[in-house]
């Protein structure tokens, strides 16, 4: 036990921190949410710098054209880029954190020189195609059909929860190959090309009145054979391997927000007037909100546990699981706070004056879909009493095939 | 960047854990709670000479003192295992664990005693320096029911007679390690009101299948498991602070420890019980003494409160 860095990790960091001062200047500001032309341009011509400067892919081997960095480094890297306010991976999530590194493990040579240059220099950008209307947590039940016709897999289906779907260059999609077979058995993992005919996009508008979302309906969709990521209906297991990857950096960016979040409340907190002077004396709000700052800290500490142990053994294993089940409840909590600070300034999603409401209430609202993506906690805690404490699992019905 | 224990940690633990697993299971905890001194001068004795009280004057770190007090709590102990252990090198018969030294903190409106029948010393941690208290000035007045009776409690009904034996700076240090090694211990007592229910869990049956296959409960156990792991986090993360084996500040960290493993100790004693059942709340399981255990040590070296309360006030003048 030791949490000091290392030479060479100090190194690292200092080398790095150079960098982005020398770089960040020019970056421009931060194109508005719903531009994403604009976004575009912004969030791919980051990562185009990153790659420039070798710091693109800093968590893939070094032999696919990635940093090689380890666990600790990406932390690092993650510290400093979230500390001088760099941009935020954005658009780049999928390519670089799921399907590039499903492709390095499954992927042909000729699937791998096509897209995996192509991901780190921000030339292309993905999205993912996994989740369906009546396959959430029950992923494997998916439905998505692909009949193959030659060379083809014809695909008709619908897929929901698609980040980016609308500038996406390509989509990471799972479907049903094999309906005669349990669920897990006939599920394909296919490269869609986004500008294949019969792809129509729709926007989701979230409750944060966000359009990142879409759902995509397909029509008859050719896709190439030659597209097909591992084995026929193989592709549960290829989807899994992305999990292999998670290193416990997943949450980093999020968790130096989040502490700067909850500091900014005190901060607050000690500008709004009460009767008793300001909100700040209130002893009720100081002790729920050092509660959360403690957790904070005691998470932080968790996280870098979770890296050590990737760093050991190279899995974070279920301390993931325990990881976002805790944080995310916590956000739910540092928003409450914020909103009952707030008081009727809580009802503006956007600032009001000098307070600063958009911030708060807006994370409030986001708060809302940590405890459900990725996983629902409930799914979460599932995972932790089966996985880490050997619990039986429920009797489940008779598999079948679906669709 | 490194948060694994070592291989010399590691078997701290494991010698501490197959003591107390030998010397502290349930029966003797039954046997010892129904007598007038449940601390046994003999395994207090034992417990010295395995090094528990004087780790660190014997040149081990904070890092190896948390580890071995995790293992105390989880074994829950009975006595004053973390006050003896501040007195080793400053009252004679303290390291070797031929003393016993409790702990004195007076409260504002009584001041409750743990072991005042047995203990040899009173460690009385001031802001001017650490004193000896003579625990006979006290007046020590047991009361009739202890809400643990592993920690029989006394109310002192004299002003203490105490001399310093160590100065202010020594206090500051004491009072560190102190918070911590009871934090550990909390730890201790989280992860074991979890092992016992995640075992009954599977055992219990209703509905013909174990209970531990039903979500409802298993979430229950899950959030034992999550409150225990983080909590070990921070006091793992504390005990590089103190040892400036981190950049993190230590007294900070420190309150962050004492507010998750209290947490953490409170939470899984009455999920426990309630993963129990009617048994849980019955004297012969031993999952109530978890939560009894908790609640005395949640009341020493201040509660979670008072900690979420001083890391509030690190919010507004420190940065993140």
């Amino acid at each position: 036990m030791d949490l000091r860095y290392t030479d060479a990790e100090q190194e690292f960091r200092h080398e790095l921190r150079t960098w982005l001062e020398g770089v960040l200047p020019d970056v421009g500001p931060v194109p508005d949410r719903d531009d994403w032309a604009a976004r575009r341009a912004y969030e791919t011509g980051w990562q185009r710098q990153l790659y420039d400067a070798g710091y693109a892919g800093i968590n893939w081997p070094a032999e696919f054209g990635g940093r090689g960095a380890t666990p600790t480094e990406h932390l690092i890297f993650l510290e400093e880029t979230e500390r001088a306010k760099a941009p935020y991976v954005g658009m780049n999530f999928v390519g670089l954190l799921h399907a590039g590194p499903t492709l390095i493990v499954e992927a042909n040579d000729e699937q791998k020189a096509k897209h995996l240059p192509a991901i780190l220099r921000g030339d292309d950008v993905w999205c993912q195609g996994f989740s369906e209307p009546n396959a959430g947590s029950d992923l494997a039940s998916l439905g998505c059909k692909a009949i193959r016709d030659g060379d083809d897999y014809v695909v008709s289906g619908q897929k929901i929860w698609t980040s980016f779907a609308h500038v996406a260059d390509y989509c990471e999609i799972l479907v049903r190959t094999n309906g005669d077979v349990p669920k897990h058995k006939g599920i394909s993992w296919l490269i869609m090309d986004m500008k294949s005919p019969g792809i129509d996009i729709r926007p989701l508008r979230t409750m944060e009145g966000s359009t990142e979302f879409a759902e995509m309906f397909l029509d008859e969709v050719r896709i190439p054979v030659a597209n097909r990521v591992g084995e026929e209906n193989d592709g549960w297991r290829v989807a899994m391997t992305t999990l292999s990857f998670e290193r416990g950096t997943a949450f980093v960016s999020e968790m130096l927000q989040t502490m700067e979040l909850c500091a900014d409340l005190a901060k607050l907190a000690s500008h709004i007037t009460s009767s008793a002077g300001t909100a700040w004396d209130d002893r009720g709000l100081r002790r729920d909100l050092g509660y959360i700052a403690a957790e904070l800290d005691a998470l932080w500490a968790l996280t870098k546990r979770n890296i050590s142990e990737a760093q050991r053994t190279g899995l974070v294993g279920a301390g993931g699981n325990v990881f976002k089940l805790a944080y995310t409840d916590l956000r739910h909590r540092l928003g409450d706070v914020a909103m009952h600070l707030l008081e009727r300034a809580s009802l503006s999603l956007g600032d009001i004056g000098e307070l600063p409401t958009g911030e708060h209430m807006q994370g409030r609202i986001h708060a809302i879909s940590m405890t459900i993506a990725a996983g629902t906690t409930q799914v979460q805690k599932n995972i932790i009493a089966e996985r880490l404490l050997g619990l039986p699992k429920e009797p489940k019905p008779a598999t079948k095939g679906v669709g | 960047m490194d948060f694994w224990l070592t291989e010399d940690q590691e078997a701290l633990r494991d010698g501490i854990r197959s003591f107390v697993d030998g010397r502290f299971d349930y029966e003797t905890s039954a046997e010892r709670e129904e007598t007038e001194a449940v601390i046994d001068p003999a395994t207090w004795s034992e417990l010295g000479e395995m090094g528990v009280f004087s780790l660190r004057q014997d040149g081990f770190d904070t890092r190896a003192a948390v580890v071995a007090f995790e293992e105390l709590g989880r074994g829950l102990v009975p006595g004053p295992t973390v006050a003896t252990h501040l007195a080793a090198g400053l009252i004679d018969g303290a390291a070797e664990g031929s003393a016993i030294v409790g702990l004195y903190e007076p409260g504002p409106d009584a001041t409750v005693v743990e072991h005042a029948g047995q203990v040899t010393d009173l460690l009385w941690v001031r802001d001017d320096g650490i004193a000896r208290v003579d625990p006979a000035s006290i007046a020590a007045e047991p009361v009739e029911h202890s809400l643990d009776p592993l920690s029989p409690v006394s109310v002192a009904a004299a002003d203490p007679s105490f001399e310093l034996i160590a100065d202010a700076s020594a206090s500051v240090d004491a009072r560190r390690a102190g918070t911590l090694l009871v934090a550990a211990s909390q730890v201790g007592v989280a992860a074991a009101a979890t092992d016992l229910s995640n075992q009954y869990a599977k055992e219990r049956e209703q509905f013909g299948r174990p209970i531990g296959s039903f979500q409802a409960v298993k979430h229950l156990l899950a959030e034992m498991l999550t409150k225990t792991e983080v909590a070990r986090a921070a006091v793992h993360a504390a005990a590089c602070a103190l040892d400036d084996a981190s950049d993190d500040d230590v007294d900070r960290a420190i309150a962050v420890a004492k507010v998750m493993a209290g947490t953490a100790g409170i939470f899984c004693g009455r999920t426990g019980i309630q993963v129990h059942g009617g048994m849980g709340f019955t004297w012969e399981v031993h999952i109530q003494r978890c939560w009894k255990r908790a609640v005395v040590l949640e009341n020493t070296f201040g509660s979670a409160d008072r900690h979420a309360l001083a890391v509030a006030d690190t919010l507004t003048t420190q940065g993140v």
